[in-house]
Formats: structure tokens, sequence, C-alpha cells
């Protein structure tokens, strides 16, 4: 689903980042890995993602291009089908894997998602790939310890999204008087008070499931700080401690400022309440920018954003997109190449320029990015990283997809205790 | 001509026929089952399926498996009451004659015609559950009309939520119960008519003991045609509600969660087999009956 | 339910004209205006269809979507169309093959059912009409599964190639059905068994006799088919992609959440069900026999 989600950002991107990109590769660093033999392994290399449209396919494209001039004596094999996050494209995936037959190389999303690869011994971990790439002098150590299993990592991650970003509508923010933005969400719940007062029939606008999962992850680790939430993805996770207890009430009452939803409502029509002043929050992932830009607002005037926080920290929730090495590929070496240039400088900048995203290598120079993405890079090597539930870092699929359940009975239920419970059943089935 | 030799060719012909129904239905249906009762353990020793009848148990015992039970007896008894009521009210309607009786026949038939998805991507927009000054669909309609007060969360919230997918479910088959009941009123003769009329019976008389009692044959199809499509019931649910609402979830939409949110094949065949087994329960002795009756 | 009776025209009954009473009077104005109200409900979504599938993608607003366009405008329909034309002529393909293969082979055992049986045939008969009402969750996983398998050793074994295969096996029983109850009413067995005693064989009698008479069964039949295997979105959903999947699989992409675009959407909706409502207003009077035809009897 996040495929198209994001594919929107397309607009936002080129827009934004039209200026300074028509030479942006010449300044990008060489990459630390391309020490493979030179113009790559030889032979196929298929690879397996979703980006099949939008941006993502343009961010695709940008990547292939790179990887023909700099491994010319590979053929690229574009594997791309759409609708990954569903059905058969995930099937054929799952059965290409179970019956020895793999693509060279594979998309996920970085993190807990791909521990169901990891348990079927169907990936091999990346770790070398990653330490010829520059391992941790490159990327930040706490995205590192984040898309660590067991001691290794199982994929290159190529991109970064926010997801913990709260959208706001300036003209009902100042009639309502509010000038700064909340620095917990407690200060937050007071805003919405006020904005509520001021008039405004819905003060938050929320989407189908999803976002509301999103919306909870962000108050939880808000509340519960980044390492107490962290936490709770591992074995030992509290998920029946009274800070949960906490967040759930807030959540509670942050869901009483919203408009009414179904399940399947998708996130655009909330963020346009917000752009449109029917409503003056929304919570939504970075994504969220191309429908400002696509009706011409600008940030900082018509509207503006924060990162939901608590606790005095700053809090960066992320997910991500990460290329893998299957167990068995049969071209173990062409897919190291696409690994090399995935996980490297410059192709991290040509694909996240296109794709709307950030790069994950705190190396990649910022100027040739727009001015959202800046400052989000900014963010990102200053802040502290939290690893989101609705995008598959934290948790793996299966749980997250019971998280979900918990949240959409909550909405109907509101029944505090039964969320929590669930949580903790959650927590129980699926933690490692 | 020796019996072998005549009714040999008979068997020739269906021998295609036999051998792919025989592998893609009743082939397919035991290597479910099969599956449905496979021990799954992960590589990390961590037990996702028990194995045997305990996998049975384990589903029949997850409270979203029931809640997606409730959803589907919600749903399916409010689809077969409305189809069955509009559809005999409409055949009871047209089948006196009446101005313009083609023309309604398909105005009433025209939804059947129609895929679930597409139908889907309407009703998903006509039954939005935002009310008053943000509503859409059917309750901003409502609001046109002066008439807040019909609004209504539809099958976004509620016990009985499921009452509210079948709305579409019933604009789309109630034609189809329709066109079976006007074909049943069709084979009734005339002359029974005028017999009762002759005896003085009124109208509804006529209906409640000479004719409604002759529709039964067609109403147990109708009942049992419908009742059987509101259990397969996918597309529709799917198309309205999103790939995994856990509000308007069935054990047809479970099945497909299960399969590629949950990574459960497991599960999933066992939701598929009680999922046969509840549609076997009604459609099994509706075919012995019926094929018992003709070769009376 | 015989084809052969839902097949004749209209109503062979005509209620005999009598002179009308006043209650009978007003019975006939309740009687119409009943049928107004329920007609304007049935088309209630349709005009919101139609209307909004005209309106300006670039000024569409929610809040006047029941109201008629201020600017008239095609903009949805093209969009509509650059995205669903690959996926409307992959389901031609699939509707088409599909039906006209599972109507020969249902031909064929409806012949051997209603006139050529052989010991066993009925039980064969009920066993292929329970495969008619199964859910096609029972047998998903292990049909997936086969398929991609054979997908893997066989690439072009992919997209519509597979679901005209699927469409086409599990067809086979009710166009059995269909044509069955048409050759046990329509075909006397007289004739089976003169061109018999001429020394005909079992495919030459078929041939000859029945296969000329078999016009209306087959119009029924692929009517039946081509609609469902037009309409079908659980197998496209388990076994194909939008990419290569039919137009609901497409349309569901189209319309699935993200896009805010209600006049393309709306116009998608149209696109995607235009086939089989030409299909249903040209040769509605089968089409309803095709509908008859689920009832078994």
């Amino acid at each position: 689903m996040l495929i198209t989600r994001r594919s929107l950002l397309v607009g936002a991107a080129v827009l934004a980042t039209a200026a300074g990109c028509s030479n942006g590769g010449g300044a990008a660093p060489s990459s630390a890995a391309s020490s493979a033999a030179a113009g790559g392994a030889g032979g196929d290399v298929g690879v397996f993602t979703w980006w099949a449209d939008g941006s993502e396919k343009e961010g695709l494209d940008a990547l292939i291009a790179l990887f023909k001039t700099k491994y010319p004596k590979n053929t690229f094999v574009n594997l791309a089908v759409a609708g990954g996050s569903g059905s058969n494209a995930k099937a054929k995936l799952a059965s290409d894997l179970a019956n020895k037959n793999p693509p060279d190389s594979f998309q996920g999303h970085a993190g807990a998602e791909l521990t169901d690869y990891i348990d079927n011994e169907q990936i091999e971990p990346v770790d070398d790939i990653m330490k010829a790439l520059g391992g941790a002098s490159v990327f930040p150590q706490t995205l590192l310890d984040l898309i660590t299993v067991g001691g290794h990592v199982y994929g290159v991650p190529c991109d970064i999204h926010r997801a913990n970003m709260v959208w706001t509508n300036s003209g009902l923010l100042s009639k309502a008087g509010i000038t700064a933005p909340p620095a917990t969400v407690a200060a937050w719940i007071a805003d919405l008070q006020k904005v509520k007062a001021s008039g405004v029939a819905t003060p938050l606008s929320i989407g189908g499931t999803w976002t509301q999962t999103e919306l909870f992850e962000s108050v939880l680790a808000a509340n519960l700080g980044s390492s107490a939430y962290t936490q709770l993805f591992s074995k030992g996770g509290k998920w029946d401690a009274a800070g949960v207890k906490q967040s759930i009430t807030d959540y509670a009452t942050i869901l009483g400022y919203a408009n009414t939803v179904s399940d399947g409502d998708d996130w655009p029509a909330a963020t346009v309440m917000a752009a449109d002043g029917k409503a003056a929050y929304n919570l939504m992932g970075d994504w969220a920018l191309a429908e400002f830009t696509s009706k011409g607002l600008t940030w900082g005037k018509e509207y503006s954003s924060f990162p939901l926080t608590g606790n005095g920290e700053q809090l960066f929730g992320f997910l991500a997109d990460a290329f893998t090495l299957p167990v068995g590929a049969k071209n173990a070496g062409g897919a190291k190449d696409w690994l090399n240039l995935v996980g490297g400088a410059e192709g991290q900048l040509a694909f996240n320029l296109k794709k709307g995203s950030i790069p994950p290598r705190t190396d990649v120079p910022s100027s040739s990015f727009g001015e959202y993405q800046q400052k989000t890079m900014t963010s990102f090597k200053n802040d502290k990283i939290v690893p989101s539930i609705a995008h598959g870092a934290a948790v793996s699929l299966a749980w997250s997809s019971e998280i979900n359940t918990a949240m959409s009975a909550f909405y109907q239920s509101r029944n505090a205790d039964a969320l929590q419970s669930a949580l903790v059943a959650a927590h129980a089935k699926y933690a490692a | 001509m020796t019996g072998l030799r005549r009714w040999g060719a008979g068997l020739v012909f269906l021998l295609p026929s036999i051998l792919l129904v025989g592998i893609f239905v009743y082939g397919f249906i035991g290597k479910n089952i099969l599956t449905s009762f496979d021990q799954v353990v992960t590589k990390s020793g961590k037990v996702r399926a028990p194995g045997g009848l305990e996998n049975y148990a384990t589903l029949i015992g997850d409270p979203r498996y029931q809640h997606a039970l409730w959803n589907l007896l919600v749903l399916t008894v409010v689809f077969v009451v409305g189809t069955m009521f509009f559809g005999l009210l409409w055949a009871v309607l047209l089948e006196r004659s009446v101005k313009g009786e083609g023309v309604f026949r398909s105005i009433f038939l025209f939804p059947m015609a129609v895929s679930f998805v597409a139908a889907g991507v309407v009703w998903r927009w006509l039954l939005s559950p935002a009310t008053g000054e943000g509503a859409v669909g059917l309750n901003q309609l409502f609001q046109y009309m002066g008439m807040p007060w019909l609004q209504s969360s539809w099958w976004s919230a509620g016990q009985f939520n499921m009452a509210a997918m079948a709305i579409p479910a019933i604009w789309q088959l109630s034609g189809y119960v329709m066109a079976l009941f006007l074909s049943g009123f069709r084979g009734i003769s005339l002359d029974q008519r005028e017999a009762a009329r002759v005896d003085g019976a009124t109208e509804w008389k006529l209906y409640r003991h000479v004719l409604f009692p002759q529709l039964s044959p067609v109403a147990l199809s109708a009942l049992i045609i419908v009742g059987h499509m509101s259990m397969k019931m996918f597309d529709l649910i799917y198309s309205i509600a999103g790939p995994n609402s856990y509000t308007a979830e069935v054990p047809a939409t479970l099945m497909w969660a299960q399969m590629f949110q949950l990574s459960d094949t497991t599960g999933a065949a066992v939701n598929a087999t009680l999922l046969l087994v509840i549609v076997a329960v009604v459609v099994v002795p509706y075919l012995v009956y019926t094929n018992r009756s003709e070769k009376r | 339910m015989s084809v052969e009776s839902t097949v004749r025209p209209a109503r062979a009954v005509a209620l005999r004209p009598r002179r009308k009473t006043r209650s009978q009077r007003a019975w006939s104005s309740l009687q119409m205006l009943l049928l107004v109200v329920f007609a304007v409900m049935i088309l209630t979504p349709l005009y919101l269809l139609l209307l909004t599938s005209f309106k300006d993608p670039a000024s569409f607003n929610q809040a006047t979507a029941w109201f008629l366009p201020q600017d008239w405008s095609v903009d949805g329909w093209v969009k509509a169309w650059d995205r669903l034309a690959p996926a409307v002529a992959r389901s031609l393909l699939l509707a088409t093959v599909a039906s006209v293969v599972s109507s020969l082979l249902g031909s064929l055992n409806g012949y051997v059912f209603a006139k050529w049986p052989f010991p066993g045939s009925h039980v064969v008969f009920v066993l292929f009409l329970f495969g008619m009402f199964i859910p096609y969750q029972a047998i998903m996983i292990p049909l997936q599964a086969l398929m991609l398998s054979v997908q893997s050793s066989a690439p072009w074994f992919e997209g519509i190639v597979v679901l005209i295969l699927v469409h086409t096996v599990y067809g086979i029983p009710i166009c059995s059905l269909i044509f069955r109850n048409y050759y046990a009413t329509a075909v006397p067995t007289e004739i089976i068994e003169a061109a018999r005693v001429d020394g005909a064989g079992a495919f030459r009698t078929y041939l000859r006799v029945v296969l000329p008479v078999s016009i209306p069964a087959f119009v029924v039949a692929l009517i039946w088919q081509f609609t469902s295997a037009w309409n079908d979105f659980l197998f496209a959903l388990f076994l194909t992609t939008p990419n290569n999947g039919p137009v609901t699989y497409a349309l569901q992409a189209l319309a699935g959440g993200q896009n805010p675009d209600y006049p393309s959407i709306m116009a998608g909706v149209l696109v995607a069900s235009l086939p089989t409502l030409i299909v249903y207003i040209a040769l509605g009077k089968y089409f309803v026999s095709g509908l008859m035809s689920g009832s078994v009897k």
C-alpha cells in the first residue's frame, strides 16, 4: 500500500529539486564499495520490487540507468510487480523463495518485516557489503541497531521516510491562538481543545485503520521516550506498562477530536482536510507533503508540520526500504553489485531525488534536495530514531496486522483495557 | 449394440471434464484439507500451527474468527431476508399486468450485470460514515433532503454493522430473486386463478392460498442460491471496506488476511475448509432433494 | 428451470381484462407508485456514477457531489480509459475464450447427461453440480500453488492465460447444467434413437442432430460465462497482478484508496462495466435465462 501512497510525492520532489538536480551526480562522493571488478560480475541480475508506478518507478529507473553505466557487464532484469503490498506479487515472491528459485535481490521494508525471510533462512546477512559501504561511519548507528537482527544486518537500506509528522493548517491555528508546536502529547491535547473551542468541528483529521496505527505509535513513542518505546518490540517488551496505558488513554482523547472514518479510508482525504482548512491537524508520514504542494501551498505559510515529541527528545519515526541477498541467488556477484549501488552515495542520491524520500547515508550532499527534504535529513542526523509499527520497521507484517486489528476494534469500542490486552497478546505471539 | 459400446462413448465425451473437475474441484479440496492439518514450526522453533485437529480448535477459539462468523451471520440474515422480500414484492408488483413492465424489470435487474467490484467502488462512497457538515454519499443526500435523522455510520460501527454491508448486496441481487419468482408465477396456469376467483376468493386469499404455495420450490431455490452467495461474498466487502478491514471482516476476507498479512497458510486452509463445510451443509441436502424429486 | 421455457419471450400469461373497481384502481396507482419509488432507489447509484464521471477532475468537490456538473468534462473518462484500456483488452480475451471453451465442453457433457447416460452418470452430474456451489476459497491455496509452480518452469503461463484455464474449468459445471436441461426438453429422445437406428455413433449424432439445434443454449451459456469471467475478482486477486490481470483488478487498483480523483474512478467503474451492460441491454432476455439456470431446476 505504501507504493501509491508515496508515489504522490513525485510532483513535490521533482518540483522541489528541478533547480538543483541538473548536475547532482557529479558532486557525490564515490561509493566506498566499488571495489568489485570493474564493470560488474556479468550476467543477468533480476531484481524484484513493487515500484511499478509513479515516483517509485522513476526512482527505480534512475537506479537502473546508473547500474547500467557503472556495471556495463551486467544485464538488469526488472522484475517489478505492481501491488506488492498485497496478494499475488507477494505470493509469487514467497513461492519463488520456497521453490529455491529466488530473484537475485528483492525489496522489503528494512527492519522487523524481514524477520520471516530470516527465520526461513531465505536471505543472507549483508554484513560484508554494509561494512564495505562504510558501515557506521556513513549510516547512523541507531539505524543500524534497528535493522540488525541476531547480530546481522539482512538488508541494505536505500531510502528513509518519516512517519511521525503532524501537519497543521496555519490559518486555523492562529485563529485558535496557537503559535508554537507542542512539546508533549499532553500539550498537543490542550492545543486540540483550544482549536475545538475556537469553533473548528474536527480539529484533527484521520483516515482508515493504518493511519490510526500510525497516530497511536507516534503518541506511544512520544510518551514512552525512544528507548522504552524501542524496548517494546524486544522479547522482554512490557506492553502492560503504565506508560502504554497512559498512551491509550491519550490516544482515545485525541480520537475524540477527530472526524468519523471507515476502515478502508485512505490518507489523502484526511490530509486534504488539513490543507483545505476543514481540520487543523493531520498526522501523516512525510509523503503528505505532496498533497499540500499539489494544491500550491507553501510550507511555513499556509501550512506547517512538526514531529510529535515528548520527554525533551526529538523523535524521528522511520520506515525504510531495503534490498536483500536471497539464499541461492543465481547471480550473487551481480546481486552484490546491485546492493553496492543502492547502498552507495551516488545511487542513494539519484534514487531519493526522484522518489522524494531521503537517503539513509549521512554523507549524501543535501544541497540538491528540496528544502523540506533537507530539513528531514538534518533531523535524521540529530534526532532519536524510532521504528514505525504501521510500516513494518518495528514489527513483522503479521504482528503489525494484529495490531491493526486491535486498533480497528478499539475505534469501535474505545475499550482501553481490551486494546492493551490485545497488544500484550500480539507481543507474546510474535516477539522473537 | 452392446451396452459397453453404447455408454462407453458417453464416458469418453465426459472424460476430459471429469478429469478437470476431479482435479480442480475434488483434488484441490482434498489437498486443502490436508494442508489444514499441517504442523508448522519455524526454523527458530516457534510453533505457528500445532497440527491436526488442534489447528481447527485454534481458529475456532480465536476471537477474530468468531467476530468474522458473527459478521457473516448478520450479513447473511439481512441479505437473504432483504433479497427475498424485495424480490417477491417486485415480482408481485410486476406479475399483474402493469404499464412499462419491461422497463421496470430491466431496471430492477440491471445491477446484476455489474461486477461486485465496480458496484463496491460506488457503494464505498455512498456508505461513508461521516455525518453532519462533512457528510458524503448517502448521508449527504439525507442532509440535503432535510432528513438528517436517517444518517448512519453504516457498516463502520456497531454490533450489527454488517446489516449495512447487506444493502449493496440486496441492491445487486434482489432483481435476480425477482426474476426467479416471476418465472414461478408464469408457471402457474391461468385456470387456477380463474377458478379461485369464481369461488369468490379475494386477491389476498388467491395469493396466500393458491399462488404462494406453488412458489415454494422457487423460493427454496432462491434461498439456497442467495444464501450460499452470501457465505462466499468476498469481492463486495473487499471493494467497499478495503483489503484488510477488521470491522467488516467475514471468513472469506479473513482468509485473504491470513494468507497475505499473517503468513498463516495453514490457518487459511482451516478457514477455507470450514467455509466449505458451512456451504455444504446448506447446499448438499438441497442438491440431493432436487435431484431425487426430479427422478421421481 | 429449463432454458426452453425461460427463453420463450415475455409473458405467456396475460390476465384477462376485467372491469376495474375503485379499490382496484387504487391498487393500480399504489402499484405504479411503489414501482417508481423502487426504480428511483435502484437507479440512484447510477445517477451518481454518471454525474461524477462527467465532472472536471480538477474542480471536483465532494460537497457538491449530488449536483449537476458546473463544467462538463470528459477528462475523467480519458484518464480512466488510459489506465484501464489494456486490462479491458485482456478481459475481453479472457471472457471470450473461457466462455467459448467451457460452453463447448458443457454442450458435450449436457448431451451425455441428457441423452447418452452411462451407469453412474447421474452421480457424476450431481458431483459436477456441487462444484458450482463450492466457495472458491476452498480450492484457492492448492490452485495458487499449482499455478505458481507451473509458472516457474513455463513463464508464459501467467496472468490471463492462467485465468482462461481457471474460468474454463470452473465454468464446466454450470455449462453442463444449462445444456443438460436444454437437451432434456428441446431434443426429443426419439430423434436420437432414430439416428442411432440409422447407425450413427454418439459423436455423429451429436454433430448432426444435437449441435445444430443448440444455439439457444449456447447463447445462454456464453452470456452467463462471459459475464461471470468478466466480473470475477477473487481468482484475479489470487492469481494475477494489476499489470497482467483483468479489468476488475485494474479497476480496484485505480480506485483503491489513495486516488482522490472521483471523476476518473467513476468513469472507470463505467468503463469496466460497459461490456456486461451492453450484453445485458442487447441480450437481456437470454441474460435472464442464464440467471435462471443458476437455480438448478
